[in-house]
């Protein structure tokens, strides 16, 4: 039997979803994706991109908390600026962290309740506007329930599937929704009319409890397959190498 | 030329109404000697365009922004700017909300005088529906693609914070990342730097090489000396952000109490020479 916490089998369901980016930035948001895109990097995905959190492209592996660590390698110089223009060119796949999300998709992590006085102001509109149309995303969210995931978005920040579809096809061309990585499950958008679908249900999580705690009717294909559980390899490099002091664990309780 | 000037003389030329660009990026290298003035006058009604930090919560607190065009608005290390957030609750704000790419391009275009510049960005999201001016092009080549028409976001002032100039307004950052002052000076009619310290024009690429010096003096009006100037959002390599203080500016967003004793302590002075004095009584 692992002992793999959920937080960690959350961390290779993100790793996952990157392993196949090959020569591309990966920005992760959260304890969670970060030390899921890291692992992916030090795996299967060795050729990833990714920043220092300021303006350089980090060449090696850092961990979470930034201890015990010897002279960082740099790669390349990455301003704001240069961010834009990666990422309109494409070369990017990002994972962002959603306050409400639709059966399409479609993201909102700016503002909650009426738009011109909310009830909630939260991030804004940030980058999701032009990330979605752009380039490949996922999103994260630790707190899977039916205030996260609804019926309908107070504000689209990020773009669904319907919207891009609504574009037409060259408009949307390069949008590319990968996943939603929760803390119940994994879901992906592999339906005809790209709505969202259970993909693999965490281990230890039944499928009811993902319909409770889901606002809008969720394509499920029979019993979903559990979502798989870390490698000992990749165990001992998320507890030793990346997150010593385990912050995973503490964005999603076991 | 000799462009050296003070923030009370550059705030002097901002009139009610106009539009001001803020350069930095959240709470990073923001000119806040020059947002302290503005405090200190009676401009009002200003339609504001940044990415931004306390230099927004300041002037929204303080009722000095009718319009506010962003992307963000950030403490960096307090990821929502509570009295930004406050404004914008109570409804007090109009709001121009963008991806943060579609606010850059609108900068450039305007930099560039053209009246705007395609892109993707925005497209299927909500940014189109609650900004309601923005218009779609399409493409005139046999692609036909349709993309939205960023307009030039022209301004009439913009204050951008650097590590060194000289007294003819060449500017130099000396931080990561040059954020996007060179647009915010290019988009603007009248352009105020204010700068840790004006240096000889022949010193200045003994601080960083010739690839820091991000403004050229045709950008700049006026160069002010302030050390500390961007204090509490942080101007590397000169200083770090000053968490503690920010803190104690974040938590005046629960209280009306303590922000009247922030504002007594820090903003209703008369001169940045205080402020910096009252910031230094605070570290002792």
């Amino acid at each position: 039997m692992s002992d793999a916490t959920r937080a960690e089998i959350c961390v290779t369901a993100v790793a996952d979803a990157f392993r196949n980016d090959g020569e591309a930035l990966a920005s992760a948001f959260g304890s969670v994706p970060t030390v899921g895109v890291r692992l992916a990097k030090l795996t299967d995905a060795p050729d990833l991109l990714m920043t220092d959190g300021v303006a350089y492209l980090r060449g090696d592996v850092p961990s979470l908390s930034g201890e015990d660590e010897g002279e960082p390698v740099t790669e390349g110089w990455l301003p704001f600026r240069r961010v834009f223009d990666l990422l309109w060119s494409g070369r990017r796949h990002v994972i962002m962290t959603a306050s409400q999300i639709d059966r399409f998709g479609n993201h909102n992590f700016a503002c909650i309740g009426d738009y011109a006085k909310p009830k909630a102001q939260l991030l804004g509109m940030r980058g999701a506007p032009g990330n979605t149309i752009c380039h490949a995303t996922s999103y994260w969210v630790p707190n899977h329930s039916a205030k996260v995931f609804v019926e309908t978005v107070d504000v689209v920040s990020g773009v669904g599937n319907d919207r891009a579809r609504a574009l037409g096809e060259r408009s949307s061309r390069f949008h590319d929704l990968r996943c939603v990585i929760s803390n119940l499950g994994v879901f992906d958008f592999a339906t005809p009319d790209g709505r969202m679908r259970l993909a693999s249900r965490h281990p230890g999580v039944s499928v009811d409890e993902i319909v409770e705690q889901t606002g809008f009717e969720i394509a499920i294909d029979g019993d979903a397959p559990e979502t798989r559980i870390p490698t000992a390899a990749e165990l001992a490099l998320v507890r030793e190498r990346i997150d010593p002091k385990g912050f995973v664990n503490r964005e999603v309780p076991a | 030329m000799d462009k050296r000037t003070t923030e009370a003389r550059a705030v002097a030329e901002l009139r009610s109404g106009m539009t001001l660009g803020i350069g930095g990026w959240g709470s990073r290298r923001k000119p806040m000697s020059l947002v302290r003035e503005i405090l200190r006058s009676d401009v009002k009604d200003l339609t504001v365009v940044t990415y931004g930090g306390p230099d927004v919560g300041l002037l929204c607190k303080a009722g000095k922004v009718k319009r506010l065009v962003y992307g963000f608005v950030s403490l960096d290390s307090i990821p929502l700017e509570p009295h930004f957030r406050a404004a914008r609750q109570a409804g007090r704000l109009e709001v121009t909300e963008l991806d943060e790419g579609m606010l850059q391009w609108g900068l450039y275009a305007a930099a560039l005088r053209l009246p705007f510049l395609p892109t993707r960005s925005g497209l299927g999201s909500d940014v189109l529906k609650y900004a309601p001016e923005l218009r779609l092009v399409r493409s005139p080549y046999d692609d036909g693609e349709e993309l939205v028409a960023m307009p030039a976001l022209e301004l009439d002032v913009a204050f951008v914070h650097m590590n060194r100039a000289d007294a003819r307004g060449n500017g130099q950052y000396l931080g990561p990342d040059p954020y996007f002052d060179d647009l915010f000076c290019m988009s603007a009619k009248r352009r105020f730097v204010s700068c840790e310290k004006i240096v000889e024009t022949a010193e200045l690429v003994k601080s960083g090489p010739p690839q820091t010096l991000v403004l050229n003096r045709t950008m700049v009006d006026g160069v002010i000396e302030a050390p500390g100037g961007a204090h509490f959002t942080e101007c590397p390599p000169d200083y770090g952000r000053d968490e503690a203080f920010q803190k104690e500016y974040a938590a005046t967003a629960k209280d009306e109490d303590e922000w009247k004793k922030f504002e007594t302590r820090y903003l209703s002075l008369a001169s940045e020479a205080e402020y910096q004095a009252a910031v230094a009584e605070r570290a002792r």
